[in-house]
């Protein structure tokens, strides 16, 4: 799941004091799991922000919607009649979402809500952490299925660094050490033989070193 | 007992005070109420467990989203008391409303028109 934060409202009233007519824009997928962009988010943002124009005395319209998803074409295309009775749009669906309403609505401005932060699990209410970074070139068959790219700091690829303790990370002792976990995981599984494997020079051209990326599957393309 | 309470107060039910929803206190302030108080089981004696804390982190977060936007966090509170212990109920009752009428009427209330 894409992970992400709700903003200060203060600064979200920043991006729109100037707007008359805005339409606040959630999305029922990961942000409504992670508890920043969903429909009760956007209700809570919407009542603040009516609450804050109507105490400066301003007759501000801020309206209510949340689409089913704001990264495909068909549920963005559902405010297509409805769009251009506002001036402004915050979405607080994930970055994704954000700029890809921003392109279908090219003459409105849209406004983030969120700060997107990471692809991760929800280990209990309330606590989210990271396990993807999205690559482009998955190495977990080696690793137990514990990612050094997302979880080690230095996002090393051959066993821990000097700075592993006691199955704790340097840099936060209380992060545990991705090396630490890999080489459990690996006794448990009776492949710790995975562990002797070195890894060559990672290709990042697949990352973002790269640039911007894509996927083509004309298999499924119609 | 027959005790009384001040008449203002206008008594919402709820299974439990967890239903309560941060989105249901702001809308309440948003709609004009002068204040919004949520009344729980005491700390620990909730039948569901953790209702009344989890209440009590939204009235928390409610009063946060209100002084963030210049409205006053005062008008949104937590209680817990028993349900059996009516005079409580009314002491909380009369608290509020002598808070609420020191802050003077929501002035929200003449500007909502809009409101959803």
């Amino acid at each position: 799941m894409i992970v992400a934060d709700k903003k200060p409202v203060e600064e979200i009233i920043g991006y729109v004091k100037d707007h008359e007519k805005i339409l606040v824009l959630g999305c029922n997928e990961c942000v409504t799991v992670c508890e920043a962009g969903g429909k009760k988010e956007v209700g809570i943002l919407a009542s603040s922000l009516r609450m804050y124009f109507a105490n400066q005395g301003r007759d501000i319209v801020v309206d209510e919607r949340t689409l089913e998803r704001q990264c495909d074409h068909e549920y963005l295309e559902e405010i297509r009649d409805i769009a251009d009775q506002y001036d402004a749009i915050i979405s607080i669906a994930c970055g994704v979402g954000i700029q890809f309403t921003a392109e279908k609505y090219h003459s409105i401005p849209v406004y983030p809500g969120v700060n997107t932060c990471f692809l991760g699990v929800t280990e209990q209410r309330g606590l989210w952490t990271e396990r993807c970074q999205a690559c482009g070139n998955c190495i977990l068959a080696y690793t137990g299925g514990i990612c050094p790219v997302s979880r080690c700091a230095k996002r090393i690829m051959n066993g821990p660094c000097g700075g592993s303790s006691k199955g704790s990370c340097e840099i936060n002792k209380d992060l545990d050490c991705a090396w630490q976990l890999i080489i459990d995981r690996l006794k448990a599984i009776n492949r710790i033989d995975l562990y002797e494997k070195m890894f060559d020079i990672k290709d990042w051209s697949t990352d973002r070193a790269g640039g911007p990326r894509k996927v083509v599957r004309e298999d499924v393309q119609i | 007992m027959r005790l009384t309470y001040p008449t203002s107060i206008r008594i919402v039910r709820v299974p439990c005070t967890g239903k309560v929803d941060v989105a249901h206190l702001l809308r309440a302030i948003e709609k004009g109420a002068d204040g919004v108080y949520v009344v729980g089981c005491k700390e620990g004696e909730c039948h569901y467990k953790k209702g009344n804390f989890r209440a009590r982190k939204r009235v928390e977060q409610a009063k946060k989203v209100l002084s963030s936007i210049g409205g006053d966090e005062g008008r949104v509170e937590m209680f817990n008391l028993s349900s059996s212990d009516a005079p409580l109920f009314v002491k909380y009752a009369e608290e509020m409303d002598a808070r609420i009428r020191t802050l003077g009427p929501n002035p929200l209330k003449k500007k909502n028109s809009r409101a959803a």
